[in-house]
């Protein structure tokens, strides 16, 4: 029997149902691989027993004929999703031992369908990073490593653990959330697939909140056609949401291998950066040609107001989790510092359990909510967002199906090379952000690597719900530039 | 704009967040980089601009009014640090 790590879901589904092996079988030869990877810390807690019982039911019903679309396939879940009486922590301190006695909606829909869950992935501590290297469990380990080097390198972030996990075929796929980047970005790093659907294609119920009006949450895996898969599964309209979106989900995965002759694909201007590296030009160039060689056609479009998305994400993005983290008080739940009085009690609590990362973000977003800096920084940020989305308004007004560009501005780094300022890993979302703050669909794709051997990402941007255009232009690519998988060593 | 360190300590008691005499101008570097950052928005022209409240355009769902949930008091304090009888404990608040 091949390495049944190394099969796609579509391939397993295929076993699965010829009885080629079972989910079990399945499950086992994913939790051995977790096990002889520990060293990357992708997996914050494995839940093998469970892993086996969930494994065992989809099993009994596959004999019936019955299960699923996702029928016994072992997936990895960041630490963000509530999962019913399984340790939900978000990776920070201050959730402690916090145990669910609910489940988020998205992987609830994917137990619905059948899968099966292998355990808890390692994340930025509340999502926020883009390295991985905050969250409380320690750094994850990107399986990447440069030629003929040792050193050791981020997955990626925030959605760290699931991008590696994957890429290292510790699981078939795993759930992510996007907020300004945090799926795209770390698929990028990983030489994995990773889909930021249109803000409400998935329900944020139980998931952990970072910045609301910017979360969203969406799969990783490693072929465009099984992060379409997961998709579907994930997607839906969920009363328990009211931003979420009450429009059908169509059959994802129909999408690919449709044809693309007569799109129009956007080239944003604003996206070639100064001192922008030659291999990353070049991907970009490569990946245009890709699809006009499959009919569509290129058109240079502007988005003007591009560079200003950063700094404006640096200031919604805070605010809103500055909010949402005021729930954190030592009181219901998590972790609990004593005080003299209730005040002492909140602020040594809050001192104690929030990381450095996430303590400067809730200062920073407490001080553009302030009186007297609303209008200042807030109120302007959210004017300036509006613009954003504007532009993105005009670029499709003109007929332009979806837009192309580089997924990050460089190749995975080294852990501990950057953070010293913490702008300077901000700016790792460049290409990303602006999705998150128009609302719109976005896909990473692998599409080659640089000098270093280290795998590049190129991002495709699409209209809102439109993420089935994503997916016939990602697999095209996806045809054209091969697939990548990283030499095991650990 | 920068911030003072008397500013700083404000925000660390707005937000909440005990914070140490050393940490402040530590704290106080990392927030005037952000803020130098965020600065370049200053020159967007925004007149006449709607500030967003809703990327996707969407009419605000609202939920029937109705109970639709509850009876589940063990699950609600079952995380809680300190509870008696189905309350949080917090230290005395007033005396």
């Amino acid at each position: 029997m091949t390495d049944l790590t190394s099969l796609t879901i579509a391939e397993a589904r295929e076993g699965l149902a010829s009885k080629s092996f079972t989910s079990l079988e399945l499950t086992d030869a994913h939790l051995g691989a977790m096990e002889a990877a520990r060293s990357l810390n992708a997996f914050v807690l494995e839940t093998p027993d469970q892993a086996r019982a969930m494994a065992r039911a989809i099993d009994a019903k596959i004999a019936k004929g019955e299960g699923g679309p996702l029928a016994g396939i072992p997936l990895g879940i960041k630490d963000l999703f509530a999962t019913k009486d399984v340790r939900t922590t978000a990776c920070s301190k201050i959730l402690g031992n916090f145990v669910p006695p609910y489940e988020s909606t998205v992987t609830s829909q994917l137990w619905r369908d059948g899968a099966v869950m292998l355990g808890k992935l390692n994340n930025d501590e509340f999502a926020m990073g883009s390295s991985n290297e905050t969250s409380c469990f320690g750094p994850v380990v990107n399986p990447w490593r440069r030629e003929g080097s040792n050193t050791t390198l981020v997955p990626g972030g925030s959605s760290g653990g699931s991008a590696s996990a994957v890429a290292a075929l510790l699981c078939m796929g795993a759930t992510a959330t996007d907020t300004g980047g945090s799926i795209r970005q770390p698929a990028a790093f990983t030489a994995t697939v990773g889909v930021k659907p249109t803000y409400g294609r998935c329900s944020r119920w139980g998931i952990v909140a970072f910045a609301s009006s910017l979360d969203q949450a969406g799969p990783i895996a490693r072929t465009v056609r099984d992060s379409a898969i997961l998709m579907r599964s994930m997607a839906g309209h969920d009363p328990k949401d009211t931003t979420s979106v009450d429009i059908a989900v169509p059959d994802y995965e129909a999408a690919i291998g449709r044809s693309v002759k007569g799109m129009k694909i956007g080239i944003p201007k604003e996206y070639r950066l100064d001192g922008m590296p030659a291999e990353i030009e070049k991907l970009w160039t490569e990946g245009a040609a890709w699809l006009k060689a499959a009919g569509a056609e290129l058109v240079e479009v502007s988005l003007p107001h591009t560079k200003y998305a950063l700094p404006a994400y640096y200031i919604v993005a805070p605010a809103e989790a500055s909010s949402n983290l005021a729930r954190y008080d030592g009181v219901r739940y998590g972790l609990r510092v004593p005080g003299r009085s209730i005040g002492e009690l909140y602020e040594n609590t809050r001192a104690e359990g929030f990381g450095d990362e996430v303590r400067r973000r809730v200062m920073i977003g407490t001080y553009v909510l302030s009186a007297g800096y609303y209008d200042a920084y807030y109120l302007r940020a959210q004017k300036v967002r509006t613009l954003i989305k504007k532009d993105f308004e005009n670029c499709f007004a003109k007929g332009v199906n979806a837009i192309l560009t580089p997924a990050t501005p460089s190749a995975a780094f080294g852990v501990g090379e950057k953070g010293a300022d913490p702008v300077e890993m901000y700016l790792n979302d460049i290409f990303t952000v602006t999705v998150n703050m128009a609302g719109l669909p976005g896909i990473a794709v692998p599409a080659g690597k640089d000098a270093q051997g280290l795998p590049l990402g190129l991002q495709l941007i699409g209209r809102p719900f439109d993420e089935e255009t994503l997916f016939s232009l990602g697999e095209i690519v996806e045809q054209a530039a091969g697939r990548f998988t990283p030499p095991r060593w650990w | 704009m920068s911030v003072d360190a008397t500013t700083v300590r404000r925000i660390a008691h707005l937000a909440r967040i005990a914070v140490t005499e050393a940490e402040v101008p530590h704290l106080q570097g990392e927030l005037n980089a952000m803020l130098a950052f965020v600065e370049q928005l200053s020159e967007v022209n925004i007149d006449g601009v709607e500030p967003m409240t809703s990327v996707t355009p969407m009419e605000m769902k609202k939920r029937a009014d109705v109970i639709d949930d509850g009876e589940i008091p063990d699950d609600i304090v079952g995380n809680a640090p300190e509870t008696q009888n189905h309350f949080f404990l917090v230290p005395k608040v007033v005396e």
